[in-house]
């Protein structure tokens, strides 16, 4: 406790230290203030300009369009006149990365409590280098083990669920693939562990350490202890650190245009061949586009910013919102 | 309940031992927390046991002296120089151009903003920056810099793509690390009489120095490996080309898209070496960075 109070009162006098005014009026202050906030600034023109020059270079296409944007299943900017519409690559995007979240969330979750409850303090430190080592695996490098190792394995595990699971019409249809969008939610599923753990642990971290001593002390086994203390404390965070990691799936490109064989059409039947999201569609169809092609390519692309925009920001207030309890 | 009459169990006469029930509990959810673990590693193991497996079949001299040049997908020679080249450059300019405007914002936002709106605003949107999608900012650079301003694809248009997924980080690491300079330091300064700009560059940045630089490079690490950006803003090229500010250029993760599209079973090799070639970088950077991050803090003290 003495260390977490220590800490504290650092915190504090770095308040009282920046109440000072901001520039003493020297030049070299007043320079230096000006190129840090600019820098500041500067970031958020950044955010700005993404979505202005987005909005402005998709309207071209969307203007020449001949379809409906928001229904069409169709994805031919190029033809004339151009057709296209997101309806496909909405319904890949959102299916594959729900089902990575589902996926990987109790894992990430259970990989968290491992490290911050049942390993010890030396090793945790290793295991979660291991975990970071994940993160760390480029999206291509995934992207070519999905295709090599990953996808003919599949076939097996997709017939098996579609055996027992085949009565709901998400897992059903007659025969399965291996390039489906269930595999490339497995891929996305072991992209997003890292992000998800790593953010659970930390809000593992500031469980009180009275809370946790108090279960041991009642008697609770381990994973009362958890029950009561760990996982009630940490519900928003995990909450938070589960949408960042949908956020982070949705974005996900390179990895899922390998994995995924794209046929046209939206497929209910998510254990078939076909599918594709916008990410992928955006980095396979990128290199035969038109001008028209890469308007269109925009466009789709500023629907994935806008929704992975709220879905971030939105996961940042659940996070935040702990914040202000604890 | 035999368990209770031996005398081991009975440390405490008053405490009645855990009912088997909730031992059984207590070890399912062990094990299942053991098997996610487990679940965690296996990928990562496969994934590195193909890469490394697979991609040796061509790591040989001719992989880092030979462009793609000439070299159709069914040849056997070939190399990634151009990429190498081409991804090193691009990096480099990246890091020159987003780490003073991270270090900068990271600056102001621990040592001047104070809880001001503006700060909290800045620090939002930092954190709503870390997770657009890698692609989003490719389509950034493509409809700024190559439909609005006219230029062509090249290395430098791929630097500032990965320049805008790099500063997000590189302010939050920086940041943690101002917020461990002792206040001490801070208030000496002052006290001798110091301006504020030169305590900061002089005094609070060199002790927060190493801790920065580790940031950094976890950062460089990261966007490193970043395909989907590239490949809209630098393009494909076979030859060398090692002006970054002209024309297409070469990469390791465009290198790798490029020929595991190609049919050929030479291509996929190279596509496979191009991976593990990217990887050890990636790694080597990730493992410099942890020690140069522990030998801070066994030396710090």
């Amino acid at each position: 406790m003495t260390s977490d109070t220590g800490v504290h009162a650092q915190a504090q006098a770095r308040h009282r230290a920046t109440g000072r005014p901001m520039s003493t009026g020297r030049l070299g202050d007043k320079i230096f203030v000006s190129a840090a906030r600019g820098s500041g600034i500067l970031v958020l023109v950044i955010m700005a300009a993404i979505a202005v020059f987005l909005v402005w270079k998709a309207i071209p296409a969307l203007q020449k369009n001949e379809a409906n944007f928001l229904t069409s299943e169709a994805w031919n900017p190029n033809a004339t006149p151009p057709k296209f519409g997101i309806a496909q690559l909405a319904f890949g995007t959102v299916v594959s990365s729900l089902l990575a979240m589902l996926i990987a969330t109790p894992v990430a979750i259970g990989i968290a409590l491992f490290i911050s409850f049942y390993s010890s303090r030396k090793l945790a430190a290793a295991l979660g280098y291991v975990v970071d080592l994940l993160a760390a695996v480029p999206s291509i490098v995934y992207g070519l083990w999905g295709v090599a190792v990953l996808v003919p394995h599949m076939e097996g595990i997709s017939k098996l669920i579609n055996a027992v699971l085949g009565w709901i019409p998400l897992f059903g249809g007659d025969g399965v693939g291996k390039a489906s969008v269930f595999t490339a939610g497995v891929v996305l599923a072991i992209m997003i562990l890292p992000i998800i753990s790593s953010i659970s642990r930390e809000v593992f971290l500031q469980v009180p350490r009275a809370n946790v001593e108090a279960a041991l002390a009642l008697g609770a086994t381990r994973w009362e202890m958890i029950r009561l203390s760990v996982l009630p404390y940490g519900r928003s965070g995990m909450i938070g650190a589960s949408m960042l990691g949908l956020g982070r799936a949705m974005g996900e490109t390179i990895a899922v245009a390998l994995v995924l064989t794209f046929v046209p059409g939206i497929n209910i039947h998510i254990l078939q061949d076909g599918g594709a999201t916008f990410a992928s569609n955006i980095a396979n169809s990128f290199g035969e586009a038109s001008q028209t092609g890469r308007s269109a390519l925009i466009a789709s692309g500023l629907v994935l910013f806008v929704i992975t925009l709220l879905i971030n920001m939105a996961a940042r207030a659940v996070v935040a919102r702990r914040k202000e309890f604890a | 309940m035999s368990a209770l009459t031996t005398p081991g169990e009975r440390r405490g006469a008053t405490l009645s031992p855990v009912s088997p029930r909730r031992k059984i509990t207590d070890r399912a959810v062990q094990g299942l927390v053991y098997l996610a673990f487990a679940l965690a590693i296996i990928p990562l193991v496969s994934v590195l046991w193909t890469v490394i497996g697979h991609g040796l079949a061509r790591l040989d001299a001719d992989f880092f002296q030979f462009s793609m040049n000439g070299v159709s997908g069914k040849d056997a020679g070939g190399g990634a120089y151009h990429a190498i080249v081409g991804t090193l450059e691009q990096v480099a300019i990246t890091t020159v151009i987003a780490v003073p405007i991270a270090v900068l914002t990271a600056v102001y936002l621990i040592e001047y903003s104070g809880n001001g709106r503006l700060g909290k605003v800045i620090s939002f949107f930092v954190d709503v920056m870390t997770g657009i999608p890698s692609i989003v900012a490719g389509l950034f650079v493509l409809a700024l810099w190559l439909l609005t301003f006219g230029f062509d694809f090249s290395g430098f248009a791929g630097s500032l793509a990965l320049a805008i997924l790099m500063i997000p980080t590189v302010i939050r690491a920086t940041e943690e690390m101002l917020k461990l300079v002792p206040n001490d330091l801070r208030e000496a300064s002052y006290a001798l009489g110091v301006p504020r700009w030169r305590t900061i560059v002089f005094v609070v940045l060199p002790t927060a120095r190493t801790g920065i630089v580790t940031g950094v490079m976890l950062a460089v690490a990261r966007v490193m490996g970043e395909t989907a950006p590239l490949l809209l803003t630098i393009f494909f090229t076979k030859a060398i080309n090692t002006n970054a500010f002209d024309g297409p250029q070469g990469s390791l993760p465009t290198f790798i898209w490029e020929q595991i599209a190609d049919s050929n079973a030479t291509a996929h090799d190279r596509a496979w070496t191009g991976a593990l070639v990217l990887i050890a970088l990636i790694m080597l950077l990730n493992l410099a960075a942890r020690l140069l991050a522990r030998g801070a803090r066994t030396t710090g003290r």
